[in-house]
């Protein structure tokens, strides 16, 4: 039962790669990975043996990232059969159903703006194995529901520190594909596309801010936002924008997709506040998608659980006005 | 005849929820698909119901008419359903929580409004309630069903994020049903039944 390994118990919920694994064992055995001899010499090294992903996924080997919860993860088929990605349609089942005419190979990512050296990238720039961690993140609708995810991908400040930013970038905004070809839920004005998102840029540098192309050790399937995908685990679930064509650094706060819909219902900001009610949603418990029909909300945490490594970000800032 | 039809037409949804329920095959989030599905048919049972008289007006065919009884209860039975799992299995039955979010929240409040305004229907739909209460005064009472169908609508429009599709359709449903009820006093002013009875 692959979605019911835990990790290590710990107090807290990071779990530090150092924790399990002392790093220069850790390094070395990636290095020994990706130099092919990961079977032989993996076996001889003292290393606690990583859970296994499912069998034939293209990501079974990427290692355990540095950030972990021990809390069991939500089964596959709701983590790909239950997403809200409106680009194919507003039920929750839609985009498994229609996500299948999106292309995503061939892929290019645009990185530019504010920046030195702009980049275009090709997917396949994102999957080289080296870089590829795995990531158990919890993520918090705003609805009200919630999941426990395995993700692969890379830390989003590896990537933007590649374009080497200018002194005036103050945000990263993240463009989704515009296609109704590809995405037939385009071609409803249900809302302004393309979907953006956006970051201040030291959220967008915080080691926690994610970049996924994988996720239950195989590549993204089109409904959770393939090719690409943010993950910001400690905002609610509509910043983390899918099947990302365009990141670009601006000194302008980004105009969000749900913010100019509804301002007062979806802030900038967006982080997980159970203090703070969304005008139709109360924010102080959660239901834990998976855990069946007499199973009672759980209460939401500040920051999704994350304050310890993020509250710092916002400490001069009035949540209940920056919402 | 068409009462076992329409028996089956209001059992058939709750049996099958009941189904998908004991099999665990409501999905990932099963508490939320148990209180749409319970509202969506509340809402398709009442606007039923109000279809009554029009269909009987427009058409002449009374087979809904002589069962608006059996339809408005079930109307009233799953929306007291929809509020039973929103207060049971969603809030876990914490008054306090409820309290709140009907003073809180727009959208619980209409909802709400409108579960509240179908019970003292339900409760006089008896027979021995309509003497009790003399003809005029319980129809007056019953026409509170279209105070709850509007509220009833205004809740499930505020509830959907941005896709006001399905709403929109009941909406217009709604519409329809009460401007037919302005139709038949023009209608029946041609005469031309009367002439074919003449002679040439």
């Amino acid at each position: 039962m692959y979605w019911r390994r835990t990790m290590r118990r710990v107090k807290s919920w990071i779990l530090a790669a150092s924790a399990v694994t002392p790093r220069p064992v850790y390094e070395a055995r990636r290095r020994l990975l990706q130099a092919g001899a990961g079977l032989v010499v993996g076996s001889l090294l003292p290393v606690r043996s990583r859970a296994v992903a499912p069998a034939g996924g293209v990501f079974a080997n990427a290692p355990r990232g540095g950030f972990g919860t021990d809390e069991a993860l939500t089964p596959h088929e709701f983590v790909t059969g239950y997403n809200n990605f409106y680009e194919f349609g507003t039920d929750k089942a839609d985009p498994a159903a229609h996500a299948h005419s999106l292309r995503p190979r061939p892929w290019q990512v645009v990185i530019d703006g504010a920046v030195a050296s702009p980049l275009t990238l090709d997917i396949d720039e994102f999957l080289k194995p080296q870089q590829l961690e795995e990531r158990i993140y919890r993520l918090r609708c705003v609805e009200g529901w919630s999941m426990v995810i395995p993700w692969i991908g890379l830390p989003l400040a590896d990537v933007l520190r590649r374009v080497e930013p200018l002194g005036s970038a103050k945000y990263v905004e993240f463009t989704t594909l515009h296609d109704p070809e590809q995405m037939p839920g385009q071609r409803r004005d249900v809302l302004p596309w393309p979907y953006v998102e956006g970051l201040r840029l030291d959220e967008a540098m915080h080691p926690l801010s994610f970049l996924a192309v994988g996720v239950y050790g195989d590549l993204l399937p089109n409904q959770n936002g393939a090719p690409l995908r943010l993950v910001v685990p400690w905002k609610y679930g509509f910043k983390s924008v899918k099947s990302i064509v365009r990141i670009r650094f601006t000194e302008q706060q980004p105009k969000t997709a749900w913010n100019v819909v509804a301002p007062r219902e979806y802030g900038f900001y967006a982080n997980v506040n159970p203090a703070v009610d969304h005008p139709r949603w109360s924010q102080a418990r959660e239901r834990r998608l998976g855990e069946g029909l007499f199973t009672a909300r759980r209460p939401t945490l500040p920051f999704n659980g994350y304050a310890e490594e993020v509250a710092s970000l916002y400490s001069d800032m009035d949540l209940s006005r920056d919402y | 005849m068409w009462l076992a039809a329409l028996w089956l037409l209001v059992l058939t949804p709750a049996l099958l929820l009941l189904l998908r329920a004991l099999q665990n095959q409501l999905g990932a989030n099963p508490v939320e698909e148990l209180t749409l599905e319970l509202g969506q048919w509340a809402l398709r049972l009442l606007l039923l119901t109000l279809a009554a008289t029009p269909v009987r007006r427009l058409t002449g065919w009374n087979g809904l008419l002589r069962h608006r009884r059996l339809l408005g209860l079930s109307a009233a039975a799953y929306a007291l359903m929809h509020l039973l799992v929103y207060a049971v299995l969603d809030q876990g039955l914490a008054l306090s929580l409820i309290v709140q979010d009907v003073f809180k929240r727009p959208f619980i409040t209409a909802g709400m409004a409108a579960a509240l305004l179908l019970l003292p229907l339900a409760a006089t739909s008896f027979d021995a309630a309509v003497r009790r209460l003399g003809a005029r005064r319980w129809q007056a009472l019953h026409r509170l069903v279209y105070a709850a169908t509007g509220l009833a609508l205004l809740h499930f429009w505020w509830k959907v994020k941005v896709d006001t599709a399905e709403p929109a359709i009941y909406l217009a449903v709604f519409g329809l049903l009460l401007a037919a009820r302005l139709l038949p006093a023009r209608r029946r002013t041609p005469q031309r039944p009367v002439a074919r009875r003449q002679p040439a």
